[in-house]
């Protein structure tokens, strides 16, 4: 080995400290990198090969009823390539040893042979057999959750009627991966169930004989689905159909592709931060490596290096310290992505993943890492390459002190002689002290965003269940049934309150934008259900016209207040009607259009029907009241608000969790990187100085003060700082992550600030106590003996 | 004596700018030195010693004159053939000795040899100055005087044609910048390089062959002595 890469390895292994905690700052920008990327690629593929293997559909579309030979036609029509006609019904299921109300969607699978598209995914047992009338196969979730096995029992009420079904097998399907039962907002494992079931006996049971009321299609290569969604609509029209929607609308889908949205923008927001604050902490340790260095680059000059090699000496460097974060940061990213695949897996229900470490991730990483760091350094190193020996060689001229303004202003009678080191040394390199301000503000940010998302999530649940949606129980009828049915509601034993309401499926039209979502006609002044202002508050729904989410008005149709809504019904006579704009409201989950179920029901052209009721209930005569829900035959789904609150709950604690502990301690990384190099550099800065001190009388506690005493206004300088990145960063991820399923809103609690400021304020106290050590051993003597 | 002339000045000034103020180190300047010989360059501090031996060296440039290396003109070099002319042909010695402090006796001296054309071993330098036991000692294990050895080592281990030493025994007792002064001796002696030694010692001035005074950024005498006293006997 070269000397001079001889004195590289010394000089790092002597800067030990400074470089790992830059590593440990690369490392923190690399391994979101690439957990993220590869988390997202390794996902997407497993995505593809999913739908691809099980022929998951382009095109869906429920209807009322329509016969069979229907389906020749839809087979006929330009652009599909394959139809496949079910019977989906709702259904309601009794399991032994659990009283609360489970509800559930059946599936039919062909007589003979596979289905042509959403083939399920058999994870255990097998489908059930040509001819067989009784047997089903049922999602794992809804197994697991019960601990069902093939052979077990379960009994399903199908149109009112009960019937006795054999477990035969376990499986999943791209079309439930997020399965959600009707009325709620989450999934709900134990509470509902996909069961897929013979086409004959459940059309028996649920009397479609001869018809069907569900339809999926796959395209033909190169075909659009909007063309081949208005054919399917034009012909099942007149069978009540409820529109056709693609892929990108299926519930599921949609919700795994927001997923992965949001590990693209992670990919890039924590990287750039890391990698930026990891820039300029080499920046700050090169460039004072170099200044302690000048005169060994002078000589080295003197002896013949010439400006490159020099260049290249320090790059050399940079590059070491680097690769080290690089290495470590990669390896790290890799298991993280682990984890978290593993997670999401878990969550959605793949059956498998196809992990895939893509090397042109870590070259990236590499690529882009190695960039920050080169600019990062650019500075420093050249200014070792350009430095004159002749130059090098004389010591560098005492640096320049001014007084400061807060001295200007008449305050130094109040300030003691170290006070004021500590004023001048921070106000003589302004941009210096502010990039140490950004950097631990930096820190301090990203620990305040991973809190903020936990805070986010229970502000959004309580204004959806404490404010908005306040029932006990939720229920829904098969199809829209008249009023006089909240009486038998009501009726029942326990039951305190009952607000009935009409949902009506409809695609919302305004100018070219458009979106499919149901319009909610609720009772007005209802305490159930409530609609709320801007400020939360709930506001009276207005007796005519129409009231929208404000994502819904705003960014999806872009229509005001005083506007004309268009309104293509998707089910009855399917008319077409035109409605005024009259408010909108807050919501952080989903998008609805809402109306008075008066004026819903005139503009319908019908009587006073309702679609599902909320009730407000008696918790003592909770398990009666289920037990009469479930004998009502038109009841389709009872959602139990509580529950769904204590699952949504657990289950975000869990995904939520692994990114909090993940930026959490990055977050510490940073802050502790920054805080402990800008001591450190400080320290060998003035270590002469705080020597002479000592050899003149300072204790080590006063000349520690001088020293840690800077560094902690910068860290106290940084934490208002920090929190308003914070906050910025905050915003820029609830706009990143806002969609129609979901808006973040900006909530951070005083326990984020707190939390945020106290992994600062600790980074700060580690700081303090390794640099307290380094400040006993100062050797006074041999300080004071070097050259001047 | 050979009478090569290894370096001609000629008319060699130097102003540094100091803000507002211009300090003129140097004044017209004029010297020749000669192949092989040992000259004590004396002067109070200030008087232009370090500026000139850095010009000589090709450290710095002058602001005006000529300074010719055997046909190169180094006023009119630039910064790579400086660079290149420090890497063959130029050996320092300074004050503070300036060894990297995280490499070895041994590696201090090969990172000069390694880069230059025609070096002797780094043991054999380290032998040469009286070092070949302490090889693998890092700067802070050693003395003062066998740091500043180390240092005339690393500098004559490529061969020099010039040996330029900025006060080596400016920061050594008297005992200890004897042995660092036979060291150079020796080096001159058997390797025959052209050694300029920059002192305020007098008493240095009684082991060179030539004796240049300077004051004020001139030379203001110059003298050449009959017999060079040994370093050995040389004590202040």
């Amino acid at each position: 080995m070269r000397a001079l890469d001889r004195k590289l390895f010394r000089d790092l292994w002597h800067m030990r400290g400074m470089a790992l905690a830059i590593s440990l700052v690369l490392v923190g920008g690399i391994s979101t990198f690439v957990m993220s990327l590869v988390t997202y690629q390794s996902l997407k593929v497993t995505q593809e090969r999913y739908y691809d293997r099980q022929r998951f559909a382009d095109v869906f579309v429920n209807l009322v009823r329509a016969p069979e030979s229907v389906a020749e036609q839809l087979a006929a029509l330009p652009g599909v390539n394959q139809v496949e006609t079910r019977v989906v019904a709702p259904v309601n299921i009794e399991v032994e040893g659990f009283g609360d109300p489970v509800t559930g969607l059946i599936n039919s699978l062909p007589e003979f042979g596979e289905p042509r598209l959403n083939v399920p995914y058999l994870r255990r047992g097998r489908l059930p057999a040509p001819r067989a009338e009784a047997e089903v196969a049922i999602n794992e979730d809804f197994a697991d959750a019960h601990g069902f096995e093939p052979g077990d029992e379960l009994v399903a009420v199908i149109r009112g009627r009960r019937k006795q079904l054999d477990i035969v097998g376990i499986a999943l399907s791209p079309e439930f991966m997020y399965a959600i039962p009707p009325g709620a907002v989450f999934p709900d494992y134990e509470r509902y169930g996909i069961l897929w079931m013979n086409r004959k006996a459940l059309a028996t049971a649920y009397d479609m004989d001869g018809a069907f009321n569900d339809a999926t299609f796959s395209l033909q290569r190169g075909t659009q689905a909007q063309d081949v969604i208005d054919r399917v609509d034009q012909v099942l029209a007149r069978y009540g159909g409820l529109g056709a929607y693609p892929r990108e609308d299926q519930f599921s889908h949609r919700f795994i592709t927001e997923e992965l949205r949001g590990l693209e923008t992670m990919a890039t927001i924590f990287p750039v931060i890391f990698l930026g604050v990891a820039a300029f902490l080499l920046n700050v340790v090169i460039g004072r490596l170099v200044a302690t260095e000048r005169e060994q680059i002078a000589t080295l000059k003197a002896f013949g290096y010439g400006n490159f090699q020099v260049g290249v000496h320090y790059t050399k460097l940079v590059l070491l310290i680097t690769s080290i974060g690089l290495v470590l940061g990669a390896a790290l990213g890799a298991r993280f992505a682990r984890g978290l695949s593993n997670i999401y897996q878990e969550f959605y229900s793949f059956p498998y993943l196809q992990f895939r470490l893509d090397p042109m991730i870590l070259l990236q990483a590499a690529v882009v890492t190695v960039g920050a760091a080169m600019l990062g350094t650019a500075w420093a190193v050249r200014r070792a390459a350009a430095l004159p020996p002749a130059e090098g060689m004389r010591p560098e001229p005492p640096p320049t002190y001014r007084a400061t303004a807060i001295e200007r202003l008449g305050l130094q009678r109040r300030l003691a002689e170290p006070t004021r080191m500590i004023i001048r040394h921070l106000t003589r390199r302004p941009l210096k002290a502010g990039l140490g301000i950004l950097g631990i503000a930096a820190a301090c940010g990203i620990l305040m965003m991973t809190n903020f998302q936990r805070d986010a999530i229970q502000w959004m649940v309580g204004v959806q269940y404490d404010l908005s949606s306040r029932e006990d129980l939720s229920v829904t009828f098969t199809d829209p049934t008249p009023q006089r049915a909240v009486y038998s509601l009501g009726a029942i034993d326990g039951v305190t309150h009952v607000e009935a309401h009409r949902s009506v499926p409809a695609r919302l039209v305004h100018g070219h934008r458009s979106y499919r979502t149901a319009v909610e006609g609720i009772a007005p002044g209802g305490e159930l259900q409530r609609v709320l202002n801007a400020e939360l508050e709930p506001v009276p729904i207005p007796p005519e016209g129409i009231v929208l989410t404000e994502y819904l008005a705003t960014d999806i149709l872009h229509i005001r207040p005083g506007e004309v809504l268009t309104l293509e019904v998707l089910e009855g006579e399917r008319p077409v009607l035109e409605v005024p704009v009259v408010g909108t409201t807050r919501q952080y989950l989903g998008v609805n259009a809402y109306m008075d179920r008066a004026a819903l029901n005139r503009l319908m052209g019908e009587g006073p029907a309702i679609s599902g009721a909320r009730l407000a209930v008696d918790s003592k005569l909770q398990a009666e009241i289920y037990h009469e829900l479930r004998e009502m035959p038109r009841v389709a789904g009872t959602v139990v608000r509580a529950t769904a609150i204590r699952q949504f709950n657990e289950m975000m604690e869990e995904t939520i969790l692994y990114f909090t502990f993940i930026t959490a301690l990055l977050g510490g990384f940073i802050a502790f990187g920054v805080v402990y190099n800008s001591a450190r550099i400080a320290l060998s800065e003035r270590s002469r100085e705080l020597a002479s001190l000592r050899v003149l009388g300072f204790t080590q506690a006063e000349v520690g003060y001088i020293l840690l005493g800077e560094i902690g206004l910068l860290t106290l300088a940084a934490i208002p700082v920090g929190f308003l990145f914070g906050n910025a960063l905050t915003a820029y991820v609830a706009q990143a992550f806002s969609s129609d399923l979901y808006r973040i809103p900006l909530i951070v609690s005083p326990a984020t600030y707190a939390l945020a400021a106290a992994v600062v304020l600790v980074s700060f106290a580690i700081t303090a106590v390794l640099i307290w050590h380094k400040l006993s051993r100062l050797d006074l003597i041999e300080v004071l003996k070097t050259r001047e | 004596m050979a009478k090569n002339v290894v370096f001609r000045a000629r008319g060699l000034r130097k102003v540094y700018h100091m803000g507002e103020v211009d300090v003129v180190a140097l004044r017209e300047v004029d010297l020749d030195l000669y192949e092989g010989e040992f000259v004590v360059l004396l002067g109070p501090s200030g008087s232009g010693k370090s500026t000139l031996l850095n010009i000589l060296g090709g450290l710095d440039s002058a602001t005006s004159g000529e300074v010719w290396y055997s046909g190169h003109n180094l006023a009119a070099a630039n910064e790579r053939e400086l660079t290149a002319f420090r890497r063959d042909h130029v050996g320092f010695v300074f004050q503070f000795y300036n060894l990297i402090p995280s490499l070895t006796a041994r590696e201090n001296v090969a990172a000069v040899t390694e880069i230059a054309t025609e070096p002797m071993r780094p043991e054999e330098a380290l032998e040469l100055v009286g070092m070949g036991q302490r090889l693998d000692h890092f700067p802070a294990q050693l003395s003062g005087g066998e740091q500043q050895r180390v240092a005339i080592a690393r500098a004559i281990a490529k061969n020099p044609a010039v040996l330029l030493c900025d006060e080596p025994t400016g920061a050594l007792d008297s005992a200890t910048g004897v042995v660092v002064l036979e060291a150079l001796a020796r080096a001159n002696r058997e390797l025959g390089t052209t050694t300029v030694v920059i002192t305020h010692n007098v008493v240095i001035a009684q082991m060179a062959d030539r004796v240049i005074h300077m004051a004020d950024g001139r030379i203001s005498g110059s003298e050449r002595n009959d017999t060079r006293k040994p370093a050995a006997e040389l004590s202040w």
